[in-house]
Parts: C-alpha cells; structure tokens; sequence
C-alpha cells in the first residue's frame, strides 16, 4: 500500500480504537484489553482487504469473518459501525437490554456480523465450515477467523487447525491475537500454548508471524496467506492488550473492565491525540 | 420395506439420505462413525456432499454451523451419546442460538445400543434438546416415521434433533399412506379408561400393552408422541380429560425427556395422574437388548402395570 493508504488505515484503526472505548465506557463493562489489540487487524480487513458490502451484508459471494474470540465484539461493531452496517451511534447502546449489539457477537441481531460467538473455542469450527462451502460451491470469497492466544487452549481449535489442513481450505486464514494475557494471568503462566508455529506447521497448516499493530506486516501477511495453496494459513499476530490507550497497554486488569469517567475521558484524548498527528 | 418388517431406525435415516440427496443439496457429517450410523450410504452415493470429521464432535457441529451460516442445509450425525452429550455445548452455541439451519441426526439412542454398555447408550438426549430454545426434538418410532420426519426436517429452516435407534424395529406405519406432521401426536388405538403415550421403539410395545390390558377389559389409549417438541398439548390435555389417566413410555431416562414433557404440560392443562415408563435414573449396561430391556422395565408387562396403576390413582 501507498502512504496514504497507511494513513487512512492508521486512521481507521484509531477510529475503532475510540469506538471501542466509547461503547465499553458507556455500557460500564465488556472487554477493552482484546479489543484494542485487534484494532489495526480489523482495521486492515475490513478497510484494505474483504469484499463486503454494508448495503448488502448477506451477499453469498462476499469475504467472512468469525469473531471467535467473541468478548472482543467492541471491536467488531466499532469496525462494522465505521464501515457502513448501522450509524456509529449505535455503539454507545452496547450491551444495553434494547440494544442489537450484544455482549458477544450475534449473527441474527447485528448487520455485518458472520457468525455468532463468544463461547471459546468454536469460531475456527464455524469458518472452516463457511470455507467448505466456498469449495463445495465453487466460489472464490475467503473466510478469516480471529482467535484469542488463551483462546488456544480450547481443544477444539486444535481439531478445527487440524479439520483445515485435512481438507486443504486454503480459502481460510486464522489469525492468533498473541497478545500473552488472559484473566487469570500472562498466558505463559496459566497454560501456555507456545511455541504457536511449529505446533501450526506439525498440524499442516502455513504459519506467518507477524506485528499484529505493523500494517505493511499486516497487509504482507494477507497477502501472502492468498499465494498459499492447498493448506490453511495462521497468522501469528503479536500484539499488545490495550495496544493505543498507555494504561491499558499490557495490563491484566483491562481484559474485563471498563474505564470509569475519568478514565475514559483520558483514554479519548490520548487517541483524539494519535488521530491529530497522523 | 413394509408392515411388520423389522428396520432400525439408523438404517431408514442411511436410505433416506440417499433418496432426498438425489434432489437435494444437502451436506451429510460424521464423526468417524458413518458405517454405523449409516452414513455411508451417503458417502458411497455422495462422495463430494459427504464429509467425515474424524472423531471430533464439538468441531463437526461447528462446520455444521458454519456450512449453514453459508447457506447448506446439513445432517450432522454421532451417537446420541456424542453428538447431544459431547457437543452440547456447540449445539447450543453454535446452532440453536443463531438457529441455523442444521439437522442432529443422533443414531444409538437410549440402552437398545446393547454390548456396548453404559459409556454409548444415551438415556439424557431428549432431555438436553428440548431445553433448547427453537430446537425440534423428533423421535421417530419405526423405519416410516423415520423416512417422512427426515422429509420434514429437510424442508423446515432450522435446527432439528432427530433421534434414531441401532435396534430393528417393527414397521408400525404404511409407507405408502403415512405423513408426518410436526408437533402433532398419532392416536393409534382409541380407548376410554387410561391413555398411553409413547415415543420410539416404545411405541409398538404400547400397542402390545394395550392388546393386554383390552383381555383384562381395560380400554386404553395409545398415542405416538414421534414429536416431542414442540408437543401436542392438544392432543394430550383431550386425553386427559377423556382418559383421567396417563402413562408415558420412552427409551430415555424418567427425568427430563417424554415423561417429564407430558407431565409439564398436563400439570398445567388438566393434571391427571401420569406415570412415568423409562430408565429409572440409572446408567445402562452391557447385554443383549432383550434382556436389556427387562432389566429396565422397558417392555409391554410394565407399560401395563404402570396403566392399571394409573387408572388406580385417579380420584374417585
């Protein structure tokens, strides 16, 4: 990409980084931490890469994603609010009880989302299944699928990489948000699932390391994942929690909490602040 | 097939498969178990439409879901031990929740699963589906029921559980007449002092029971409950008022599945006395299914005894 595409992009992320904020402050709970670590992958798929339409979110052909680390659905609405599904307004009604924007992802109340979850573990399952169905139909759109590091631990991604490789979906990528943090602890701490690349490439599938918050890296490694025939691509992406907000940056405590006033009014300057200079 | 003719319910759901995939762009799943599902019908018949997961049944209801999301209707087959018990989870998340349009088609069913003991016979099933909001639960009581629900499953939008079993049963329905119709019960034989409702393979033991309680001059009532939900509370709050009395009879455990349904919906319609034939709260074993089948009291001598003790119960 040009200059001025990084721009924009770096643009967009900071956008979905303060609709991230905005809609975990107003609802007083969800999970900010793994949200903002996604921010410049979401930003980079849904601005540079996917073919999705928000006046036609259920179009047969279009590019999917599963959220399968659903808890990060701030970041997921902020990304669809920012694309087009439903006025950006709509994020500060998160989680609230006449809200479509539920506490993790739902495919029947939300345009623009592909898949229902939230429950960990299931999401790559999903995906492989909407990757199975490109091949089966002979179509060409892709699937993406974003998993949590501690997400990992569930068996089922495992048997999902595995299900991949075994049916050559080369039409999916999964993309790990390494970002070594889980509630209870640094994820090398409670149960570690490191080293991820050679666990990727002993289960057959293509693995790409990456600086989750580096476009250029972000963009190379789609790229790459799309010249990749005949096995599943996993893009490691390391990342920081938090990443964009200084006292969120790898702290524990804000993969669960939300900011109070105070808080919040920071968190919205330092990223008015990043906006500015870009 | 025809009357009388003894065919699992497992081997309906493989031919039927085969038939509606002539017309029809489903997907079939297994879990590494499509010899014994029948499954493999399909696959030889099918191979591009058939997709073996391997034995990793939270995954398969998974692809399930996604393949649905992306517009395939699926049959998604396991043991009922493993594909309700195993997956639940995924079953409810996955599918129930966003209601796609997925069919849990669950073979060995309930202790009839015979030698291969308590670890595979699934007695919890009907109760964990049905907890689950917009989920159809089907048990169909022979070869035809079979054939005509899965008819229905495929033409319904939305998630299904169908309950087949690995024991040949009798042929109870004419294939050439019968339909099925969701959510409603069959009365197969009228009767004034006693209804038995029934569901699966316990369905034609009803009938037997019945044939004995008329040589005693008790007049009862059998009616195949093959949805269990929704269920035809219609049917069975008329039954009560006309009856007084109710049996159940199911391959399930007392807890939670047919009984338990009945009993809920009588106690709020017309409560009568409804008691309950099934597995008493306990695990299976290994055996033969004949003898299986006594040990439980899963057999037309209980249904009986249990329809003289319920006529007994009702208030004078």
């Amino acid at each position: 990409m040009d200059a001025k595409k990084l721009t924009e992009l770096q643009k967009n992320a900071t956008e979905i980084r303060m609709g991230i904020i905005e809609g975990v402050h107003a609802a007083g709970a969800g999970h900010p931490g793994g949200s903002l670590s996604i921010a410049d992958l979401m930003a980079y798929l849904y601005f540079a890469e996917m073919k999705v339409d928000p006046k036609d979110p259920k179009n047969p052909d279009r590019d999917r994603l599963v959220l399968s680390k659903g808890h990060a659905a701030p970041a997921l609405y902020a990304t669809l609010a920012l694309k087009g599904y439903f006025p950006v307004e709509d994020l500060k009604t998160l989680r609230q009880a006449n809200s479509h924007l539920q506490g993790h992802p739902d495919m029947k109340k939300t345009p623009g989302v592909d898949m229902t979850s939230g429950s960990l573990g299931q999401g790559i399952s999903a995906a492989c299944g909407m990757a199975l169905c490109a091949k089966l139909d002979k179509k060409d759109y892709r699937v993406y699928a974003i998993v949590g590091d501690g997400e990992s631990e569930e068996g089922q991604v495992w048997e999902a990489i595995m299900f991949a490789a075994h049916n050559k979906l080369d039409n999916l990528c999964i993309i790990i948000d390494y970002n070594g943090l889980q509630i209870d602890g640094a994820i090398h701490e409670i149960v570690s699932p490191a080293p991820y690349e050679e666990k990727i490439a002993a289960f057959g599938c293509h693995p790409i390391t990456i600086d989750a918050h580096d476009l250029l890296a972000i963009e190379a490694a789609v790229e790459e994942a799309k010249t990749v025939k005949e096995r599943p691509t996993v893009i490691v992406a390391k990342s920081v929690k938090g990443k964009g907000v200084s006292f969120m940056e790898n702290q524990v405590k804000w993969h669960g909490s939300a900011p109070n006033d105070e808080q919040y009014a920071q968190a919205m300057a330092e990223l008015n602040a990043t906006l500015a200079a870009l | 097939m025809k009357l009388g003719d003894k065919i699992a319910t497992r081997e309906a759901y493989g031919k039927t498969l085969v038939e509606l995939g002539e017309s029809n762009d489903f997907v079939v799943l297994d879990a590494d178990l499509a010899e014994a599902t029948k499954t493999v019908y399909f696959k030889k018949a099918f191979p591009d439409r058939f997709v073996d997961c391997g034995i990793a049944e939270g995954n398969m209801i998974g692809v399930a879901a996604g393949l649905a999301a992306a517009g395939k209707t699926v049959f998604a087959s396991s043991f009922a031990m493993f594909a309700a018990g195993r997956a639940f989870e995924q079953i409810r998340n996955s599918v129930a929740y966003p209601h796609l349009n997925v069919k849990i088609a669950a073979t060995h069913a309930g202790i009839t699963v015979g030698e291969d003991g308590a670890t595979h016979q699934c007695n919890e099933d009907i109760a964990l589906m049905r907890t689950l909001p917009g989920m159809l639960v089907i048990n169909p009581s022979d070869a035809v029921e079979a054939r005509e629900a899965m008819k229905f499953a495929l033409e319904h939008d939305g998630p299904c559980y169908l309950r087949f079993g690995r024991y040949a049963v009798p042929v109870l329905h004419d294939p050439d007449t019968y339909t099925f119709e969701l959510g409603k019960g069959e009365v197969l034989r009228d009767g004034t002092d006693v209804t038995i409702v029934a569901t699966g393979l316990m369905v034609s033991m009803a009938l037997e029971a019945a044939e004995t309680l008329s040589a005693e001059g008790i007049s009862a009532r059998v009616i195949n409950m093959a949805t269990i939900k929704p269920l035809d509370g219609e049917l069975l709050t008329k039954a009560a008022r006309e009856t007084g009395a109710v049996v159940t009879a199911e391959e399930h455990s007392i807890i939670g599945g047919l009984g338990s349904a009945v009993a809920e919906t009588l106690s709020e319609s017309c409560p009568v006395p409804v008691l309950r034939v099934g597995v008493m709260d306990s695990f299976g074993r290994s055996g033969k299914v004949p003898p299986l089948l006594e040990m439980y009291g899963l057999t037309p001598a209980c249904i009986a005894e249990r329809a003289k003790a319920a006529i007994a119960a009702k208030k004078v």
